[in-house]
């Protein structure tokens, strides 16, 4: 048998589904591949023997003709997802040993849909940062590595743990959260495809929340058809999240037709970034010229408010952080450092759990939404979102898709940037906007920088319209025709 | 004009504002599908939602809204048709997410009135400056096991309409109409059971003084009153405390307080330096709430009707006094009570027989009217047997007495003891010409010019009959025959 963990979560599900193997035999692959990939620390916890039940169920409904869209494939799930009896951390040590007793919707449709878990991923503190640098429970490390180099990459963050199992071949696909980038950042380092869904589409319940007005979850998987398959099945309405909406799930599979004849690709002058590496600009180039030779249209644009994306960002979503991480008090779960009153209980609870990234943000979050200053900073934040979303409808009276880098750089060593936060913050710089507007945005390996390292490029749409941008990507993913791969002997692969 | 407060250098004004919390009646709480019954053991009504569970989202219960809509518009109130829920951000052991939801800047409740019943009468209008949804907290226990707090999350979450007046009351006797009143209409429209010692209604009052005409005075906020009575006692301890701090010299600090029931005197509890910096913002786990205005009217038509419109007719249409009027709409279920008893009957003698017969007698069973072992269809039927003259006004309230006693109905009371009324004119006249033989002395002496002997040859009869003769036949008969 050729190796299992070669092939695509559609390949795979067409193999299970012709008898070729079971899902017991695939999952055992694959948990194979997770011990063999430990040296990347992708996971905070690995859970073979619920994989190995959750695959013999798989193969029993099978046999009664009961398969669903995701029936038998291993995936792994980001450690920001509740997931019954099994521990969830959100990469950060005051939440350490919390097991929590429900299953976050997402996940709930996945199993439902007979989707196989391998285990937690690796992540950034409460999905803060860009690197994967600030998970409690040490960096993840980006199966890939530049040309004549050792030194290890980060796989970007904040789902860096996603991004690098699906890289590295040891998940078939796996659960993202995307706030500002999320997703598509570390998908875009790693060469894998990393979607982030229309805010709304899928539920947040059971998701930890970092910044409620912009996380969405999404999936991780190393093809656009792979991307389609794995979303349809997470996506959908959710009575017990009051933002999720009420719309039917398309077969985005479906909306895979090759053709994209007469689409309109918007391209906006304000993602061309000073100081942008020229491969970066380059590879956009080739970009347009692929969607131009598939018969697409392209179209100059503009987004006016692109350069105040930023620094919006870096207002609102702390402010809704700092919120929303009020409750790990050491109160009711978690962790607990005792004092001598209950405010200093308090304060050493979280002194102690909070990792410096997170305490920043929640600074920055209380600051801005402090009395005296909530005009100058929260409120005129949101007021500039309302423009960025407005720049974004105006681009869809011309335009039904729009085109640009994921990242202005590919993948960086670890330990870069960590002394200086604002460089940091500009990985997300291409991806925030989506984010603020609520758009789905994909990316899609497109080609290899200097050094041999992946890079994406990203396609937005319009609210809702996953399945156009899905369209447009498969034909970015044909025309790139992307078969490069991280050498995992290096990792024991 | 309410009174002044006498100071030793003039007179004060005292200005109070309230905010009520109500309770809203709803087998949910505002945000998940936990119970809210009272009495539950701790901890047993919580939700992972309401335990502030990582990734647990808030969902709004419909009932808490249309409750809300229903409550505005009993307060002659303008229902924001969009409205958005704030988080409050604060820590608290006994507030699980760390935060509350709250409206803020746009409640679901805009302006209103409403008119309280002053004692001497008169009605003063009260405006309403917004009613807002909120959650509840927890509660902590600190005297369980020492060293440790336990915390009881049954409350947490519970659906609250906070209620927020215009400082436009004047004294504690107003302070006190006003809860009055509002705790009517809370429930007569149902969505609050207003009970103070469960902690269904609770009231923060906002006192200040000032010189008369002068603006606003630096105000107190007085928390957690859980009676009227202690309010009225906390806000008159709290406006003498302000005037002797000023008209000594001093100045009021902006602060919080608390009453002490036991010592009647209010305490700071923190001053505006430590204040909270609530830092509100939008919850964006919840989308702004729109109603629309067909829900809106469909409520308003559905509304009962309220004390003002009851009073009201009750006067003009049943021609009782504002004051029986009054007594009989000042909770919905005597207002109920009485119609029963009053449908197809003398309304007048009917509220006379609830407000001082039935009332007196459950006063001094310390019952509550929805205890009364006499329901108003048993008082009815007593009503219709002194209408149809089978008993007697003083037989009838004997029956009460035993109807009150056996909860049995008044017919049954009279036919088993014998107590019709007798009018069969031979059997009178017989009586009348008996004791008129038997007292010839004070025959003579009516005849003679003392007519008002009338009286005790009265009595005379009724004792002879033990109760039961016709007092008006009587009293036709003696004055027949004594006239001779």
């Amino acid at each position: 048998m050729a190796d299992l963990r070669n092939l695509t979560l559609a390949q795979a599900r067409d193999g299970l589904a012709a008898g070729d193997f079971t899902a017991v035999e695939l999952t055992d692959a694959f948990i194979g591949a997770t011990e063999a990939m430990r040296g990347l620390n992708a996971y905070i916890v690995e859970t073979p023997e619920q994989a190995r039940a959750m695959a013999a169920a798989s193969d029993a409904r099978r046999a009664k003709g009961q398969a669903g869209s995701m029936e038998g494939i291993p995936v792994a799930i980001k450690d920001l997802f509740c997931t019954k009896g099994v521990q969830a951390t959100a990469g950060s040590h005051i939440l350490e040993g919390f097991v929590p007793p429900y299953e976050s919707t997402v996940t709930r449709n996945l199993w439902n849909a007979g989707a196989v878990m391998l285990g937690k991923t690796n992540m950034d503190e409460f999905a803060m940062g860009s690197s994967n640098m600030t998970s409690h429970f040490g960096p993840v490390a980006n199966p890939w590595k530049r040309k004549g180099d050792d030194a290890v990459l980060v796989p970007g963050g904040s789902s860096g743990g996603s991004a690098a199992v699906v890289a590295a071949r040891a998940a078939l696909g796996a659960t993202g959260t995307d706030t500002g980038g999320s997703i598509r950042q570390p998908g875009a380092f790693t060469g894998v495809v990393g979607m982030k869904p229309t805010y709304g589409r899928c539920s947040r319940w059971g998701i930890i929340a970092f910044a409620s007005s912009l996380d969405q979850a999404g999936p991780m998987t190393r093809t656009v058809r792979d991307s389609a398959i794995m979303l349809g099945a997470m996506a959908g309405h959710d009575p017990k999240d009051s933002t999720s909406m009420k719309r039917d799930v398309p077969d985005f599979e479906a909306a895979l037709t090759g053709d994209i004849r007469g689409l309109r690709i918007g391209i906006p002058g304000e993602y061309v970034m000073d100081g942008m590496p020229a491969e970066i600009e380059a590879l956009w180039r080739t970009g347009i010229d692929w969607m131009r030779l598939a018969g697409a249209e392209i179209v100059d644009i503009s987004l006016p408010h692109t350069k105040y994306a930023l620094p919006t960002y870096y207002i609102v979503a702390p402010a809704e952080a700092s919120s929303n991480l009020a409750r790990y008090d050491g109160v009711r779960y978690g962790l607990r450092v005792d004092g001598d009153s209950i405010q200093e209980m308090y304060e050493n609870t979280r002194g102690a759990g909070f990792g410096a990234e997170v305490k920043r943000r929640i600074l920055i979050g209380t600051y801005v939404l402090s009395a005296g200053y909530y005009d100058a900073y929260y409120l005129k934040a949101q007021k500039v979102r309302t423009r960025i979303a407005d720049d974004f409808r105006d681009a869809w009276q011309k335009v039904d898709a729009i085109l640009t880098p994921t990242t202005p750089s590919a993948a960086f060593a670890q330990g870069d940037k960590m002394d200086d936060p604002i460089a940091m913050y500009l990985n997300d710089v291409f991806t925030v906007p989506a984010s603020l507007a609520g758009l789905p945005g994909i990316s899609v390996p497109a080609g290899l920088s200097a050094d041999g390292l992946p890079l994406g490029l990203q396609l937005i749409g319009r609210p809702f319209d996953e399945e156009t941008v899905f369209r447009a990507a498969h034909v970015l993913e044909q025309a790139a025709g992307f078969d490069a791969r991280p050498d995992l002997t290096g990792w024991g692969g | 004009m309410a009174e002044l407060l006498k100071g030793r250098t003039g007179d004060w004004e005292i200005v109070i504002g309230l905010e009520v919390h109500a309770q809203i009646v709803a087998k949910a709480k505002l945000f998940s599908g936990a119970s809210t019954a009272f009495g539950a053991d701790p901890n047993e009504q919580v939700s992972l939602v309401d335990a502030g569970m990582p990734g647990m989202l808030p969902v709004l219960n419909a009932e808490a809204v249309r409750q809300a809509v229903r409550t505005g518009l009993a307060l002659n109130a303008r229902i924001n048709r969009h409205s958005i829920f704030a988080r409050k951000n604060f820590f608290y052991p006994d507030m699980p997410q760390g935060y509350q939801i709250s409206q803020y800047e746009l409640p679901i409740v805009g302006e209103g009135e409403i008119a309280i019943d002053l004692p001497d009468g008169a009605t003063k209008a009260v405006g309403i400056e917004r009613l807002h949804l909120e959650q509840d907290a927890g509660k902590s226990m600190h005297d369980q096991r020492p060293g440790k707090s336990h915390i009881d999350l049954n409350r947490s979450g519970v659906a609250l309409m906070e209620i927020v007046s215009k400082p436009d009351m004047r004294s504690a006797e107003e302070a006190a109409a006003y809860v009055t009143k509002l705790r009517a209409i809370l429930r007569y429209v149902g969505s609050c059971d207003g009970n103070m010692q469960e902690g269904s209604l609770r009231c923060d009052a906002n006192v200040s003084v000032r010189r008369p005409g002068e603006k606003l005075g630096m105000r107190c906020e007085i928390k957690n009153l859980n009676s009227i009575r202690f309010m009225r006692q906390a806000i008159d301890y709290e406006a003498a405390r302000q005037v002797e701090l000023i008209e000594d010299g001093g100045a009021v600090d902006q602060e919080t307080r608390l009453y002490d029931a036991d010592t009647g005197e209010t305490r700071s509890m923190r001053s505006k330096e430590d204040a909270h910096d609530y830092r509100y913002f939008p919850d964006p786990d919840l989308l702004p709430l729109d109603v629309e205005q067909a829900y809106v009217d469909a409520l308003k038509a559905d509304l009962p009707e309220l004390p003002d419109a009851k009073k009201r007719r009750f006067i003009d249409e049943l021609g009782l006094s504002p004051y029986d009027a009054g007594v009989l709409v000042a909770e919905r279920e005597t207002a109920a009570y009485f119609e029963t008893v009053a449908a197809g009957r003398d309304a007048k003698q009917a509220a006379n027989w609830v407000t001082s017969e039935l009332m007196g007698q459950l006063n001094r069973a310390g019952l509550a009217l929805a205890e009364s072992p006499v329901k108003a269809e048993s008082l009815g039927g007593l009503l219709d047997l002194i209408a149809d003259k089978t008993i007697s006004n003083n037989i009838a309230k004997d029956v009460l007495n035993d109807m009150f006693a056996t909860g049995r109905d008044a017919a049954t009371i009279v036919d088993e003891k014998g107590l019709r009324q007798v009018s069969d004119t031979g059997a009178l006249e017989a009586a009348v010409d008996r004791v008129m033989a038997d007292n010839p002395d004070s025959v003579a002496e009516y005849r003679g010019g003392n007519q008002k002997l009338i009286g005790w040859f009265m009595g005379q009869i009724m004792k002879a009959s033990g109760g039961k003769a016709n007092p008006q036949m009587v009293n036709e008969l003696l004055r027949k025959k004594l006239a001779g």
